[in-house]
């Protein structure tokens, strides 16, 4: 038999270092070149003014983007209360009762389906089913679309962190003579609390950046967004796409790169809150 | 005297596969019984089969009959909530709950009994005194319980299967997963549980089985070999292959 050379080994060895090292320069170099430009377009737009006044029309001067963030937030945590339960739950259903056999296969590949429908799709749903029949443009329709993303997101991380905790506690709870159902809520579920959390805050800010199906069921605004279930409503990501694009004056320009600051400084805050906050609690056990 | 748990003519499936082959064992009351025998004889199957825990898997299922206090648990009419009150298992690796000392011990003590606050708090110091932890976390009730050491974790799990106020306790090689001086305190730990409760344990440490139990059964593939008090298993065994077993020829 031959032997290989050490040489080539090492060679080998350097060059696939050099490879996955120099792969996650480039990555890097991106994240940091958008985030820049984010940072120097933006900044300028950005005063006390910018966070307390309300939109104005075109060419009208002095606009903020108050109203935008207000109705972003209600868009977003109304999508919330309308997936989460109903996901979570569809999630335990997938991973703590898999005898139930063809009604989990279903579900699993409605939910991988669901996953890869693009969201312009899920906009247009939710405008033939909401928006036309009830004649108007509504943040509340805006909501049910993004829900409509979520859902699959949140049901697929529940099913993955309940498919990490251990079959031992499941048993153990069982053992002690508790139902199944409240083993899973009271035990598996606290046991994988923290990674159904992280999943739940990953999924919503993963569609707080979602324009698609809002041009179809939100729309927009200048005023506060108080008429929620019947009205357009004002929404950072419309806003950013119409002043970025459509308008044709500097300071729109301007002052959609500084929502855009806005709203990626919310979505950094919220990813590094839920790492810093979970990690701790980890550690504790 | 009648016995504690009878186990008559017990066959166990997974699936096609036929793992138990007609069991039949008599457990005494107030007793240590140890099941050994090389891995893959069937040891945790037979025991699993006395909480039913093994029901949480289809494809899984027993024939014949397991008496408790002469009444057979295997019929459809038992309580399956109840049986496994009355019967506790502690599993191989310590499982403590996802919350406080305090709560693991409490929580068996809330699912199956009506009791106020205060008696709770009794019941869960006098549970973690019977399992000879309460010296070590009487200052830390509050802190949670996967922050104990494996042993600790251990003697915790012993006291939550106390506290739901058992007949029998099963324990699935309880001490495989811990270091040897955490090991010795559990099982002097089991010897005093023996006054209050039917011990049942499967060990694959035979000077653990010899050292702690009143009676023995060695199986091999999925039969109950031979069965005995302790002392003659290792002294004067009847078989061959428990001796071949216990004198390290196989296994």
């Amino acid at each position: 038999m031959k032997k290989k050379t050490l040489f080539w080994r090492k060679l080998n060895d350097r060059f696939h270092t050099l490879f996955s090292a120099a792969s996650v320069f480039i990555a890097v170099t991106g994240m940091i070149l958008v985030l820049y430009t984010v940072v120097i377009r933006g900044m300028d737009a950005v005063s006390l003014d910018f966070f307390l006044n309300s939109s104005r029309p075109y060419g009208v001067e002095g606009g903020g983007i108050a109203n935008a963030i207000l109705g972003s937030v209600m868009i977003t945590v109304f999508a919330a209360v309308l997936a989460i339960p109903p996901a979570v739950l569809a999630g335990i259903f997938l991973s703590e009762y898999p005898d139930a056999g063809r009604a989990v296969a279903v579900l699993r590949f409605a939910a991988n389906v669901m996953m890869g429908v693009p969201s312009v799709l899920v906009g247009l749903f939710v405008y033939v089913i909401i928006v036309v029949p009830s004649g108007h443009f509504s943040g509340f329709a805006a909501s049910v679309s993004l829900a409509v993303i979520m859902f699959p997101l949140i049901m697929r991380t529940t099913e993955d962190m309940l498919g990490m905790v251990p079959n031992s506690l499941r048993e153990s709870s069982l053992a002690l003579g508790m139902t199944k159902m409240r083993s899973i809520l009271c035990i598996v579920c606290r046991s994988a609390r923290n990674g159904l959390l992280t999943g739940i805050l990953l999924a919503v800010a993963r569609v707080s950046g979602e324009t698609a199906p809002l041009l179809f069921t939100a729309m927009f605004a200048d005023a506060w967004p108080s008429d929620f279930f019947t009205r357009p409503t004002a929404n950072m990501p419309v806003l950013i796409t119409e002043y970025t694009t459509n308008s044709p004056f500097a300071e729109m320009h301007t002052a959609g790169w500084g929502a855009s600051l806005v709203i990626t400084a919310a979505v950094l805050a919220v990813n590094i809150v839920t790492r810093i906050v979970f990690r701790e609690k980890n550690n504790a056990g | 005297m009648q016995a504690k748990i009878e186990a008559r003519d017990i066959c166990f499936y997974y699936g096609d596969h036929q793992a138990l082959f007609n069991n039949f064992l008599s457990v005494e009351k107030n007793k240590i019984t140890a099941v050994i025998g090389p891995s893959g004889c069937g040891k945790s199957t037979h025991l699993r089969i006395y909480n039913r825990i093994f029901e949480l898997y289809r494809n899984q299922r027993v024939t014949g009959k397991l008496l408790l206090d002469g009444v057979d648990i295997l019929g459809p009419d038992t309580d399956i909530l109840e049986l496994r009150r009355r019967i506790g298992m502690i599993f191989q690796k310590p499982t403590p709950f996802p919350m406080s000392v305090f709560d693991n011990v409490a929580y068996p003590l809330r699912l199956h009994f009506k009791l106020s606050r205060s008696e709770i708090a009794d019941r869960v110091e006098d549970a973690l005194k019977s399992a000879s932890i309460w010296d070590e976390v009487k200052d830390k009730l509050s802190s949670s319980g996967l922050a104990l050491s494996g042993g600790q974790q251990q003697r915790l799990c012993i006291a939550r299967a106390i506290a739901a106020e058992p007949e029998v306790i099963l324990m699935d090689e309880p001490t495989s997963a811990i270091d040897p001086v955490a090991t010795l305190k559990i099982e002097e730990l089991m010897v005093e549980l023996r006054k209050r409760f039917t011990v049942m344990i499967v060990t694959h440490n035979m000077q653990q089985a010899a050292r702690i139990s009143d009676y023995t059964a060695f199986f091999h593939k999925g039969e109950i070999v031979e069965y005995n008090d302790t002392k003659t298993i290792f002294t004067n065994p009847k078989c061959k292959k428990t001796e071949d077993y216990i004198t390290g020829r196989f296994g």
